[in-house]
């Protein structure tokens, strides 16, 4: 059974890596992967195409483009769950979760996650966002 | 409007009352400045009286003449150097041998005017030693005010280096849990790359350690007489067998044929290998380098041009900051940490008193062009 089957994802990173391995964990599970490497690339795919989910790397262009983006793709489908994930938290004391409500409101993503996670991980984390 | 404090240290009566009628209705302003600089003037006829009035007065800037009757300006200079006065001093001499000059200058001596100068010459040097001195001033207060500053740099670049770090560990875990299967052939992109951001981190650490020289240097100069077209062709020499996978070709044309300058060779050699492996690193293939250097009016001109992407109209500003890369699909293959321009700009106008200046067209090629004064002695 493979539910996530032609989900579509956006993947917004500046690091090609990272978008070669989550394109490669995400289409191994049956996913389509649609990827921009710079918030503008996002923004105006934000603007064509509605993907079933976003992930958004935090620091791209900008130091916050994750939540720019965050914040633009949910205005125009506020139904769509967004994943930031970031590398840089714990060292520089950036930390911050979305448990309440009230961070919810401002920060406007439905998840953070860390970068380096195991690829089961990541797919019980979106099943559970997409409600599978 | 601001007035500076000025010590006019000469033996000769003469020269001392000459110095003050030149300044006394002379001012300094900068366009990007609103504060305007005037002079209040002090006289000293030897060394001892110097080091009284600049003990007791705060001094902004010294005039000081070598040739003194009892101590002489270079032991005036170590002894402000010694006590780190905030103050900056212009060597007036009428005869500079090398010797002296080096000293000088590691002793931190802004500037050298040779005796006789016109009023012109003098007051052309107090500009020069009134910019820098603000510029010190300024750059001391940002950085007394700049833990702010220093907490940014360090979270940039912590995130500079855990982005290779998550990408090599990324790749590492799907080849542990063989994602793309037991081929090993299968995962030579994703070895190759995780090679790269090796590399690209192994340059990142590079940039960072001369930065660091250069933050913690500032003192213990090794200041020397160097030729800057020997370190330019070995700056050449170092880039060669990146040129040649691209077959690019450099060229150095030098105009005299020896250009010789009082400086830390070390310095110098970081101007040239990042101006030169920039402009091979974004030239296309078959293209051309050449770094021309000329020496005019007692300025030295160092400008590196190539045939390659070149960049727009906005990006320019940008380029000077630190971690700043363009990021487009033509500089997307290289790597890079973007630091190397940052510290070629603090280098050319903190050391060298100089400027750095870009011109560019898109798909034709960039020129960087750097000038930077010439110390005015004999060598
Ligand atoms: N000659 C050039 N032609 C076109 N673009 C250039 C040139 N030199 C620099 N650039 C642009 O300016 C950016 C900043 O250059 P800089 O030298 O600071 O960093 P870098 O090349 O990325 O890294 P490194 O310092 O490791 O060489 C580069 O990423 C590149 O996009």
């Amino acid at each position: 059974m493979n539910t996530l089957k032609d989900k579509t994802v956006l993947i917004a990173d500046d690091d090609m890596d990272i978008i070669t391995q989550l394109s490669l964990q995400l289409t191994k599970i049956g996913m389509k992967v649609i990827t921009a490497e710079t918030q503008k690339d996002a923004e105006s795919i934000i603007e064509k195409t509605k993907p079933d989910l976003a992930i958004f790397d935090l620091m791209m262009d900008n130091r916050d483009s994750g939540f720019i983006l965050s914040y633009k793709l949910k205005k125009k489908y506020p139904e769509v769950p967004v994943i930031i994930i970031t590398g840089v938290t714990a060292d520089t004391g950036m930390m911050f979760g979305l448990e309440s409500e009230e961070q919810k409101k401002w920060i406007k993503a439905d998840l953070y996650l860390e970068k380096g996670l195991r690829p089961e991980q990541l797919q019980m984390e979106i099943k559970k966002l997409l409600k599978i | 409007m601001a007035t500076l404090k000025v010590l006019i240290v000469d033996d000769e009566p003469g020269i001392r009352s000459g110095i003050k009628r030149i300044l006394s209705n002379y001012f300094v302003d900068f366009p990007f400045l609103d504060e305007e600089f005037t002079f209040e003037l002090q006289e000293a006829g030897s060394g001892e009286d110097a080091i009284e009035i600049i003990d007791k007065n705060n001094t902004d800037i010294v005039l000081l003449d070598n040739k003194l009757p009892g101590m002489d300006g270079i032991e005036v200079l170590e002894y402000i150097n010694k006590k780190e006065f905030d103050c900056s001093v212009m060597m007036i001499t009428s005869y500079a041998s090398l010797d002296l000059a080096v000293k000088a200058t590691n002793n931190g001596a802004y500037n050298f005017v040779p005796k006789p100068f016109t009023p012109q010459e003098l007051k052309a040097a107090m500009e020069g030693i009134t910019k820098n001195l603000y510029l010190r001033r300024m750059t001391k207060k940002l950085n007394k005010e700049g833990k702010q500053v220093r907490f940014q740099f360090l979270s940039v670049l912590s995130h500079e280096l855990k982005s290779p770090i998550n990408a090599i560990e990324g790749y590492l875990r799907i080849m542990k849990d063989r994602q793309v299967g037991n081929n090993i052939d299968d995962y030579e992109v994703m070895l190759n790359r995780s090679l790269e951001r090796i590399s690209g981190m192994r340059t990142l650490i590079m940039d960072m350690l001369d930065l660091t020289k250069l933050e913690s240097n500032k003192k213990a100069l090794d200041v020397k007489k160097i030729d800057i077209v020997d370190i330019a062709t070995l700056s050449k020499d170092t880039m060669t067998p990146m040129a040649i996978q691209k077959n690019i070709k450099i060229f150095i044309d030098s105009n005299p044929e020896h250009i010789f300058l009082l400086a830390e060779p070390e310095k110098i050699e970081i101007i040239f290998n990042n101006l030169i492996s920039n402009a091979v690193k974004y030239n296309k293939d078959n293209g051309e380098v050449n770094c021309v250097l000329r020496e005019e009016n007692n300025k030295i001109k160092i400008s590196v041009s190539d045939t390659g992407i070149g960049m727009s109209e906005e990006d320019i500003p940008k380029l000077f900051q630190e971690f700043m890369r363009i990021k487009n699909e033509k500089t997307k293959a290289i790597s890079g940490s973007g630091l190397g321009l940052s510290i070629l700009k603090k280098i050319v106008e903190e050391v060298f008193h100089g400027s750095i200046s870009v011109a560019s067209i898109p798909d034709k090629g960039t020129t960087f062009t750097i000038e930077i004064p010439k110390i005015n002695i004999p060598l």
